[in-house]
């Protein structure tokens, strides 16, 4: 099973090292493990938005011969569980103890001795329920009409979550008030989900003698959680181990700590055994964390000859039943504020204002970088409004609109810096590989024969690779990311870190950005992810934070361990440390200045190291360091993305023809690996522009609870993609990476959505919402377009 | 993920026996075809039979597609209640003879699905979104139910009651698919999904055959839109026209009017409206189009 | 109830519910959990495995109906231990990211090349089209099914 390409020490083309177990069905996730005498779990919810609980029987369930025990919020309020802290200082109930506040909020706890039994259970509780009025729609939440949803909380009286605003109000004003040309569009970024393959779940096993917590987990943040565990459930923290072994992908789903790893926590407790309890699909999709729900009011200002001058959004964000969105703390509405995208403005203004509906929990989820895909959405949507607007070309409106290479770092009214970009390159090369002039005149000429066809531009800035510490926190723990690196006495090395993967490929990148550093292969460094026990602390994966903070961190504690190695170095070629220079080879190795024959590699030095040579003053033996990475500022990837769509005129439906995506993500540690993690995110946008949605009907009812109705694409929507890069170094980073996790997500939907209305012109279409389905479609071509529901 | 109720389970050996367990066990006990239907509803708990009884052993009693031959079977393709939609999907006779029938299964599910589920299982189902109730009817196909007391033969006018609803009564099951060829025929299949493998929003189904430049015999049906079995109105303004453009856009027309579809996530009304006279003109075309050829 | 079915190979005895549905037989009872679910709905395709060398959807088949039919699940991939080309174009092509749906698309791709040895890109999407990819976008799924198309099984070797 070899490849016939050369493999690539350090950065390059190299082949995953993971695959080895998932090709012979050997990953092992959560469902995968079984312990001696281990209980299932299963989690009884409401069929109802919102109701008072009148009464909860689980007599027939516990008489069940095969179930063990029922856990209600009266059994969890006992032990002060019945409520835990969310990542967004509020509070979500574990168990419901006065009223249920969405469909599908968690109300009691089988467990029983096999999976079937406990979903047996589950229809043998009686729960009486006080129907309430449900509060579905967040435009309306605020009205004196409407119930009060989180009355749990004292002194509440209305669904106000909070209020946030960036940029300058009066400034942005006064360029709106004398722009030439302003283009107002209301647009929603419908909720949708990140729906991983595998659902979530947790196996959690306390021992009772020992007092020590263990809990294999689908969470993409296990430190994070331990840490949540312990204050919430008054364990020890360092009593308790996290452990995410393989999973099956994340996207931001599996980041919040749920109600059911809770319950399995506590069922191990009460029962003495381990319990594992995972959800199916249709809990996924109406409890777990969604993403997006913003409905946006837009407006851009501008000149007649191209200028873009101001931008302002106002934003109603629906949080559902719990304030459950991880983001960092100081930012209730993420980084929202980078909605000034890639363009040089005069003035910008946003506010957001959150809501609660009865609605599942959460909002930050599904690649969305801390509300970057929906700060993109808008800027995207609103520059191709002003193109249509002024009758200008879009790709032209943008370029003329960039800021700068030279503006580089650039600080953006609101008060993010741009670490650096390089953006007509990019837009110039997406437009070559698209052909984008020959398309434009295919357009014409389909036009004429009463043909569909539209071409959208997508330009993304994200900020991503949470953060300085002084700045971002989340539940007041700093977004800083740890490594530890040993270099065993015959050269090999493992490599433990914060993040774990969901599918990224960590135990690759991660080796390949130390053997970068020190010339080990890839191949001889373990990297070590995902348990509490033997990693070093970190705020976890998401918001393509992999890269910049872990990456950096394990860049810089290779570099201290090659600063050490540089120490016995000197001891074995009995030369000055500062005599010493390092050479990237191959191999790689300390050699001395001026006699390049006299050297030594990594291999070399680590028997040294753990030997009998005589070492330096202050240099002790062995070859280990450890570090932890402080980020200094975010990283700005950026691309240009070109979607072109053709639109069955009698039928409405839309194919994505071609798809081209230039991406930005600096240096680039593995193109084979980007390659697959962009092709993953174009997918998510023909989803979510096309078909995704998690709709509700009047009475809160979800109406995507399952993958029959909440439609993912499949090989038959989406196109070859046709991707391509450029490098633009990020400053502050050790080696000029910035992250491409989600970039895919972030650009594309905007770029689909913009070709759509671009093939809606002949019809005088100025926008479509998402999902953009054939029935809608054809609704905004009779001008009757609508956001869903 | 969800798992059935309990229920008790039998393997019938043929559809004698088959028939006996539903005698015995009585309206608590369910056939179990290809499985695709039936099982995700027990799953999610929206059916909980008693008494499964699985006629995966029929397989190769009840799975055939035989073309008419001279012993005497007349005009008639016979398909047998379990063949699995792949076979529908690849049978060369049905693709040269029966063509809305690859159509059709070509757009039913997914390709994984159409190894297990059966052209039975899914006409007795009768969920009002499911495509081959509207092929049977355009193509004026007839079942044969078979009983205790024996076998009777209904069109499809008479089998397919409503959503959900079919003249199989208990104690009976489905054994074969009858339908007739004409000379100068050909049918079609239009579908429009929000995905590949979704439920339609609407689709259509025609059939017809030509003699002397004229449509002899026209079989249209709506799926997904509250439509009748037939769209009575729209096949008999076909009748005895020359086909053309103009005919197939007032016989859509026709059919499209006299649906009632309902407005949900797949659509609103008033598109799956539209899109049914779309498909259905659509349908009418292609069909015809087959027909010509078929004469030449 | 008795279930009796060849896996991999070899036949196996079980005494299950008839309720228990194919994916948990292969997963809980005879600890094979290369086989995923992910679905309620019969959709997402993390379950499928090869019966009688076709694939299905384990999650809506019965063990019980499974009784007296042979099973292939990925474990029966790599035989002393030679790789199937498609485990092989997997990983040359980098079909596959968190692994989750892996199984089951390799195992289609194995009945798609031992039926359509040369399938265009069009006939391979379409037969992967029931199973749902949430990572990789599809393209390098497809590149490694090509990749495998090129190379014949190891004939020699006993199955």
């Amino acid at each position: 099973m070899t490849s016939t390409e050369p493999r690539p020490i350090g950065f390059g083309r190299l082949q995953r090292k993971e695959d080895a177990r998932f090709i012979r069905g050997q990953g092992r996730f959560v469902d995968d493990i079984t312990l001696p005498g281990m209980l299932h779990g299963a989690v009884l919810r409401s069929p109802v938005a919102h109701a008072r609980i009148v009464s909860i029987d689980a007599s027939a369930a516990l008489a069940h011969p095969k179930v063990v025990a029922v856990l209600t919020g009266r059994d969890m309020e006992a032990r002060n569980l019945a409520w835990m802290p969310t990542m967004s200082h509020d509070t979500q109930a574990v168990l419901a103890t006065d009223k249920v506040r969405f469909q599908g909020q968690e109300v009691a706890f089988v467990i029983a001795e096999d999976r079937y039994s406990a979903r047996d259970g589950l229809g043998l509780i009686d729960v009486e329920y006080d129907l309430l009025p449900a509060v579905v729609n967040a435009r309306t939440a605020l009205d004196s009409d409407q119930p009060v949803i989180r009355d749990d909380l004292t002194g509440k009286t209305d669904n106000h979550v909070f209020d946030w605003e960036s940029g300058d109000r009066a400034a942005t004003d006064r360029a709106f008030a004398r722009a030439e040309v302003v283009v107002e569009q209301d647009m929603l970024y419908p909720r949708v989900h990140p729906a991983p393959m595998e659902t979530c779940g947790a196996v959690a096993d306390f021992d009772r003698v020992s007092g020590k917590l263990t809990l294999w987990c689908t969470s993409q943040a296990p430190h994070a959680h331990r840490t949540l565990y312990a204050l919430a459930c008054g364990l020890p923290e360092h009593m308790i181990r996290v452990i995410s072994p393989d999973i099956g992908g994340g996207f931001g789903n599996k980041v919040p700590v749920y109600p059911g790893y809770l319950c399995a926590i506590v069922g191990s407790i009460v029962t003495g055994k381990p319990v594992k309890w995972t959800e199916d699909r249709s809990e996924n999709l109406m409890s777990t964390g969604f993403a997006r729900d913003y409905v946006m009011k837009g407006a851009i200002a501008g000149s007649r000859d191209g200028s873009i001058t101001a931008l302002r959004v106002d934003v109603i964000a629906d949080h559902g039943a719990f304030n459950a969105t991880a983001q960092p703390s100081k930012y209730p509405a993420g980084f929202f504020n980078v909605f000034t995208g890639s363009y040089d403005l005069e003035a910008a203004h946003c506010h957001v204002r959150g809501v609660y509906t009865n609605k599942a929990p959460g909002g930050v989820a599904y690649a969305c970088s801390f509300r970057i895909t929906e700060a993109v959405y808008l800027v995207e949507r609103m520059v191709d409004c002003l193109a249509r607007e002024l009758g200008m070309d879009p790709a032209e409106l943008r370029l003329k609109n960039f800021i700068a290479p030279e503006q580089f770092p650039y600080e953006s009214k609101t008060g993010w810096v741009y670490d650096s970009g390089d953006y007509e390159r990019a837009m110039r090369k997406a437009l070559a590989i698209a052909g984008y002039d020959e398309l434009r005149r295919e357009q014409a000429e389909r036009r004429d024969r009463g043909e569909l066809m539209g071409i959208g531009i997508g330009f993304f800035t994200e900020a991503v690779g949470a953060g300085p510490r002084k700045h971002m926190d989340i539940m007041g723990l700093g977004m800083a990311d740890g490594a530890a690196l040993r270099v065993y006495p015959t050269g090999k090395a493992q490599l433990s870190i914060s993040v774990q993967s969901q599918g990224q490929g960590h135990e690759t990148t991660f080796a390949q950005i130390v053997a970068e550093e020190l010339g080990i292969p890839p191949e001889d460094i373990d990297v070590v992810h995902g348990d509490t026990d033997t990693t070093p602390y970190g705020l976890g994966t998401y918001g393509s934070r992999s890269t910049p903070v872990s990456g950096a961190a394990a860049a810089l504690v290779a570099r201290k361990v090659r600063e050490r190695a540089r120490m016995v170095a000197s001891a074995m070629l009995e030369v000055s440390p500062d005599d010493l220079v390092w050479s990237k080879g191959p191999p790689a190795r300390w050699q001395v200045k001026g006699d390049p024959e006299q050297g030594v590699t990594i291999q070399d030095i680590a028997m040294a190291a753990h030997g009998s040579v005589e070492l330096p003053e202050g240099v002790e033996p062995g070859l280990d360091a450890e570090t932890v990475y402080n980020p200094p500022n975010l990283t700005f990837p950026f691309g240009a993305y070109i979607c072109v769509v053709d639109i069955d005129p009698g039928t409405a439906q839309v194919t994505v023809r071609r798809f081209i995506a230039v991406d930005d993500c600096g240096t680039r540690i593995n193109p084979i690996i980007i390659e697959g993690q962009v092709h993953g995110g174009l997918t998510d946008g023909v989803g979510m522009a096309l078909m995704e949605l998690i709709a509700f009907d009047e009475e809160g009812n979800c109406l995507g609870g399952s993958l029959m109705d909440y439609l993912i694409p499949t090989a038959i929507e989406v196109p070859d993609w046709e991707t391509d890069f450029t490098v633009t170094p990020s400053p502050h980073h050790p080696f000029g990476a910035k992250g491409i996790g989600e970039s895919a997500t972030v650009g594309s939907p905007p770029a689909i959505v913009n070709a759509v209305v671009d093939a809606l012109q002949p019809y005088g279409v100025r926008h479509i919402d998402m999902p953009c389905t054939p029935s809608r479609v054809w609704d905004a071509m009779r001008g009757q377009g609508t956001p869903p529901q | 993920m969800q798992v059935p109720a309990p229920f008790e389970y039998e393997r019938a050996t043929s559809v004698d026996h088959a028939l006996d367990l539903l005698a015995v066990l009585g309206p608590g006990a369910r056939l179990l075809a290809g499985g695709h239907s039936l099982l995700p509803m027990m799953k999610l708990r929206l059916a909980t039979p008693e008494y499964l009884i699985d006629l995966d052993g029929l397989a190769g009693e009840l799975g055939y597609i035989r073309e008419p031959g001279p012993d005497g079977l007349g005009d008639e393709i016979r398909i047998g209640a379990l063949t699995r939609h792949r076979e529908l999907l690849e049978s060369e006779l049905l693709a040269q003879r029966l063509a809305i029938f690859p159509d059709a299964e070509r757009v039913i599910a997914d390709p994984v699905v159409r190894n297990r589920g059966t052209i039975g299982g899914a006409l007795c189902q009768a969920d009002p979104s499911e495509d081959l109730s509207a092929v049977c009817a355009a193509v004026g196909a007839r079942m044969v139910i078979r009983g205790l007391e024996g076998q009777r033969v209904v069109d499809m006018r008479e089998f397919h009651r409503g959503p959900y609803r079919t003249a199989v009564d208990d104690g009976e099951m489905l054994v074969e698919i009858r339908v007739p060829i004409r000379p100068a025929g050909g049918s079609a299949y239009e579908k429009v999904g929000r995905r590949a493998g979704d439920w339609a929003v609407a689709a259509a189904a025609a059939s017809v055959s030509i003699a002397d430049g004229a449509i002899e015999q026209a079989g249209i049906a709506l799926t997904a839109v509250g439509a009748g079995v037939t769209s009575a109105e729209a096949e008999q303004l076909l009748v005895g026209r020359a086909p053309s453009e103009g005919l197939f856009g007032a016989a859509a027309e026709l059919a499209a009017a006299a649906c009632s579809p309902v407005s949900d996530q797949r659509g609103s009304a008033d598109y799956k409206r539209h899109a049914a006279g779309e498909l259905a003109r659509r349908a009418l075309r292609r069909a015809t189009g087959r027909a010509l050829r078929a004469q030449a | 109830m008795h279930v009796t079915l060849m896996i991999n190979g070899e036949e196996v005895s079980r005494v299950v519910e008839p309720r228990m549905l194919l994916v948990h037989f292969i997963r809980d009872e005879l600890g094979l959990t290369g086989t995923h679910w992910g679905c309620d709905t019969s959709n997402c395709g993390t379950c499928v495995v090869l019966m009688d060398d076709e694939p299905v959807k384990s999650c809506t088949v019965l063990a019980a109906t499974a009784s007296g039919h042979e099973i292939r699940t990925v474990e029966g991939l790599e035989v002393d231990g030679v790789l199937d080309p498609v485990q092989q174009g997997f990983t040359e092509e980098h079909g596959l990211q968190c692994g989750f749906c892996t199984p089951g698309m390799m195992l289609t791709a194995r009945w798609l090349l031992d039926r359509n040895p040369d399938p265009s890109e069009a006939e391979i999407r379409e037969a992967i089209s029931g199973q749902i990819c949430r990572c990789t976008g599809y393209a390098t799924i497809v590149r490694s099914i090509q990749w495998a198309a090129g190379r014949p099984r190891d004939e020699t070797v006993d199955r």
